[in-house]
């Protein structure tokens, strides 16, 4: 089938290798393209990580079947399963590079709504977390930013910059001008205990953008890494011309936030060096300017940049000069490699993925430090950063431990060594998102599904949500998420049998039951059912006395419910 | 299990449905060991603690319930009235509790720095402020972690909140969560609307494909995953749930606690408590008084909790079971002692109360107290945290407890808090 679609596809990835050679000046093999696409990182990878079994004496599990591939690389890409449809297209298709070209298609303009919408929820729990009552906090107005900024896969340092340098208004409404989705990083991380010290925008900046967590040091001298009290408070001091204003209109209530920008006169009063206090633990009250991570140290002035009448320019934006500094870090794209690669193989190079320092080493330093240079050289596109790890061999092998690989177990404290591919529960919007793909819930329902569409997902996401620091590798179920997935009302709509439902289109068609039971197995789980399953679904078939309907609606309700199509495998 | 669907040909339909039926006996308990169980109650209730937080959303105004000023200017319009526990008044319209306070604790020193709704909240129920890099467990949580241990044959989640979601359970993991149900006991999506034979045919579905996940040896989380979900079949048919329907007592005890959303709450955590529940929090809310303080107290507010609080200490009392239950209430704050314009009452941190009960606590006493216009804590002030190491040590949790939070690092049980040492005999 589309032979020529193929083609022309196929043409566009060897364009792209043929760049990369002369961007990587790397020389591959020629019975390359199955192993790596011809693409110099995935080779890095797949090399650094086969030398990491080797040394481990491991042998890696065997790949991943078509399906499992398929499944997982829908669900980590663009936030759901796959449909019947794009799951057969893919299995039947036989090119040497389908792999790469599905990889291609869902990095492109088909999947280019989808792909926004996934990342938008990963990056909305990152920046702003779950909490939906910070009153500072518009998680629209984020998201607006945020679908915007990676449909667009705009460039990752310029994506770090808009955030942490944002100015504006957090809420997009009718007449309110100034409009910033991306103020909505900082807004609600500005004021603590009633005192607008900046204490959260410094720890999640410094967390979520160079892998540090200085957190610990606004108290005192961290007891395992070398961060010192006086290093959070100098990179605290980038935030203090920074002010997250309540905006009101009416009566009390706030109607929205203004982050702006204003000179800071210090707390000793003398803004060409505006400085602040902090408390040691015996008391003594410390002095601190704005002094980078490494060591680099800015203009002490508190002044934002203007001119003198003369024209003799003074001042300095200090979250500006802050972001500059990040843009050159070492630690900037190490930060974000480990994040990605965490999201797609279930664990970072380090435990948790935010964590760098000579206190928690990587797991495979070499790797981490390769794939962070080539991500700066590939001018920070994320969509290459992923492109690479979805085709590298760690994420093509199968979940299945053998003998040989199970003692990598990185649940027990192991460093991970990405042998077998880990488990990990589908987030609250992926699962979701695949409901809908796999039941078309919403569109049994018809108009009312869609009004119910967003009333269904905030129950999800109270049921299921995990705050960012949890671990998807564990399942955390409780007994009210498997009692919404077993009674809930979405569950309910997506095994009715009514007209025009997914189950009625199932049942209606004239083909076996056989094949009717299929259907359903690689609607939900990409594969065909065993033996076993088999007889179970006879079973249910026998019990309810020939009502096909009927028995489909319960074999549907246990392959939705069940781990393996809960946990992305 | 999955074993009994290699179904042999001609065997009968009859044959068949008893096998189903079989299977699904393996996923439920043995009726007769609860029943032994159930018989040992009595012996079992002694056995048991539990705590039950009465959380009063909205910050309830102290001042004019538990640490009364008459003739001040901020003392605002009630009186106060002498109670069951020598030299301890609180206010006349708490008459009912009047006959109680000789089993309860005012903490008249409380002193916290949280006058936000969402803050206050999480730094009352986690002795924690927030903080977005570490989410700390609540009371409820921390208690059902440390407590759950002692019911053995325990089905019904080791923390229930009724009436509202509480806080979470934080880095303890969502075993810890609270299970929320309405006052009348209802948990939300039990009922799946099928019967009960067809469900067990389609757990023996599920059962197959669960199975031959776990055996393809793909880790722990599909194990995982099978647990849950035996423990939430094991609910759905468990006579324990019985405890929830809260509408089968007596007339006389449905009465005694009043009849309203918090009455019911409260005689189904006396309920819960009595089936081995180690923690249960019932919310009242409604004590935002911005405006209209005192008519909205006297008429509203106050005679609900009046009611239903003194019926609940007096049950656990007249069942032997105070011993053993500790009862805790408060709210994220309390209310400024200056009446505003609109005839009410704003956020106030800095000087309030608490009371507490039952389990290891010293009774009939008041600890601490407020200068003369109840704006200053005059005596040592406490925390959320002294207040959270006092309950855990009345219920003989060990202070020296330590987690570990997700990111690694050590975290003291009750955030280090000091034991209010008044609270003590």
């Amino acid at each position: 089938m589309c032979r020529s679609n193929c083609m022309r596809r196929f043409a566009a990835v060897s364009l792209r290798v043929t760049v990369i050679l002369v961007a990587g000046a790397a020389t591959l093999p020629a019975r390359a393209a199955d192993e790596h696409f011809g693409i110099e990182p995935v080779r890095f990878i797949n090399e650094q990580i086969t030398a990491g079994w080797s040394d481990a004496g491991l042998q890696p599990a065997a790949a991943a079947t078509d399906g499992e591939w398929c499944r997982r690389v829908y669900l980590d890409l663009v936030g759901r399963i796959p449909s019947v449809a794009e799951l057969d297209r893919y299995v039947h298709d036989s090119t040497p590079t389908k792999r790469a070209e599905l990889v291609e298609r869902l990095l492109g303009e088909e999947y280019e709504d989808e792909f926004a919408r996934n990342w938008t929820d990963v990056w909305t729990t990152v920046l702003i977390g779950r909490d939906t009552q910070n009153e500072q906090v518009s998680r629209p107005g984020m998201r607006q930013w945020l679908r915007r900024a990676l449909a667009k896969n705009i460039p990752y340092d310029q994506f770090m910059e808009e955030l942490v340098t944002a100015t504006g208004v957090n809420t997009n409404r009718k007449g309110l001008p100034g409009f910033n989705g991306a103020a909505n990083f900082l807004s609600g991380k500005m004021v603590e205990m009633g005192v607008e010290n900046g204490v959260q925008a410094t720890a999640k900046t410094a967390q979520i953008f160079l892998g540090v967590q200085v957190q610990c040091t606004q108290c005192h001298n961290h007891p395992f890494n070398k961060g010192k009290q006086n290093q959070f408070w100098e990179l605290n001091a980038f935030f203090r011309q920074t002010r997250s204003l309540n905006r009101e209109e009416g009566s009390g209530a706030v109607q929205f936030v203004e982050l702006v920008d204003q000179d800071f006169e210090g707390e000793g009063k003398n803004p060409e060096e505006a400085e602040l206090y902090y408390e040691l633990r015996n008391g003594l009250m410390k002095v601190a300017y704005p002094v980078f991570i490494d060591g680099t140290e800015i203009s002490k002035t508190g002044y934002l940049p203007g001119k003198m009448e003369d024209g003799t320019p003074y001042g300095a934006n200090r979250r500006q000069e802050l972001a500059k500094l990040i843009k050159t870090s070492p630690n900037f794209p190490k930060a974000i490699v480990n994040r990605i690669w965490g999201h797609f193989l279930g664990y970072g190079f380090t435990k948790p993925v935010d964590d760098l320092g000579d206190h928690n080493p990587p797991s495979h330093p070499e790797l981490l430090d390769g794939l962070a240079e080539r991500f700066r050289e590939q001018s920070f596109d994320l969509k290459e950063l992923m492109r690479w790890i979805v085709l590298s061999k760690p994420y093509s092998l199968s979940s299945k431990m053998s003998a040989k690989n199970a003692s990598d177990d990185p649940s027990v404290g192991e460093k991970p060594k990405f042998s077998h591919f880990y488990l990990r529960q589908m987030q609250a919007e992926q699962l979701y998102e695949s409901l809908l793909t796999a039941t078309e819930a919403d569109k049994a329902a018809g108009e009312e599904g869609a009004r119910k569409k967003d009333t269904w997902m905030s129950q999800f996401v109270i049921a299921f949500g995990t705050d960012e620091g949890d671990e998807a590798t564990t399942f955390n179920g409780s007994i009210p998420q498997v009692l919404m997935m077993f009674n809930g009302e979405l569950i309910k709509q997506a095994t009715s049998t009514g007209k025009g439902g997914f189950l009625d289109k199932v049942a209606g068609q004239s083909i076996p039951n056989a094949a009717k039971v299929e259907t359903l197995y690689k609607a939900a789980l990409a594969r065909k059912p065993s033996k076993n399953e088999t007889a179970a679904a006879n079973a249910l078939l026998v019990a309810r006395k020939g009502d096909v309907a009927g028995a489909l609606q319960d074999i549907w309700w246990a392959v939705l419910n069940s781990n393996e199509f809960i946990i992305n495998h | 299990m999955s074993r009994l669907f290699g179904v042999p040909d001609g065997m009968s339909r009859r044959h068949f449905v008893s096998h189903l039926a079989g299977a699904a006996a393996l996923a439920t308990p043995a009726t007769a060991f609860t029943n032994t169980l159930l018989a040992n109650a009595a012996d079992m209730k002694k056995r048991h603690k539990s705590a039950i937080l009465l959380w009063m959303g909205g910050g309830p105004s102290t001042m004019d319930i538990w640490d009364l000023k008459p003739g001040a200017p901020t003392g605002g319009e009630f009186k106060q009235i002498s109670t069951s526990a020598d030299g301890v008044a609180i206010s006349e319209h708490m008459p009912l509790m009047a006959k109680q306070m000789h089993h309860m604790a005012i903490v008249r020193s409380m002193s916290t720095r949280e006058a936000d709704h969402m803050r206050g909240r999480y730094y009352m129920h986690t002795g924690y402020v927030p903080n977005p890099n570490v989410e700390y467990p609540g009371y409820g949580s921390v208690i059902a972690h440390e407590l759950a241990d002692q019911v053995a044959d325990l089905e019904i989640p080791p923390f229930v909140s009724v009436g509202g979601g509480s806080v979470g359970a934080g880095f303890l993991g969502m075993t810890w969560a609270p299970f929320v149900v309405d006052s009348n006991g209802n948990v939300r999506n039990l009922d799946g609307g099928i019967d009960r034979a067809r469900l067990e045919q389609r757990l023996a579905m599920l059962s197959a494909i669960e199975d031959k996940f776990i055996t393809e040896k793909r880790g722990g989380a599909s194990l995982e995953h099978k647990k849950v979900l035996e423990k939430t079949t094991k609910l759905m048919s468990s006579s324990q749930m019985d405890a929830f329907k809260v509408s089968k007592e007596p007339k006389e005890m449905l009465e005694k606690y009043g009849e309203n959303g918090f009455g019911r709450g409260c005689l189904l955590a006396r309920r819960l408590v009595e089936r081995g529940v180690p923690f249960v929090e019932v919310d009242l809310g409604g004590w935002d008084n911005h405006a209209d303080i005192f008519t909205t107290l006297r008429d509203q507010k106050l005679p609900v909790l009046d009611q239903a609080m003194s019926a609940l200490v007096s049950d656990l009392s007249d069942r032997g079971m105070l011993d053993d239950t500790v009862i805790m209430w408060m709210g994220e704050f309390s209310r400024t002692p200056n009446i505003n314009g609109g005839g009410g009452r704003d956020h106030w941190a800095r000087s309030w109360s608490t009371v507490v009960g039952g389990g290891g606590f010293k009774r009939g006493i008041v600890v601490g107290e407020t200068s003369a216009d109840g704006k200053e804590v005059v005596t040592e002030p406490y925390t959320s945290q002294d207040l959270m190491a006092s309950v855990l040590k009345s219920l003989g949790i060990s202070l020296e407890t330590t987690f570990t939070a997700k990111n690694g690092r050590p975290m003291k049980i009750a955030n280090s808090g000091k034991v209010i040492k008044e609270l003590f005999a």
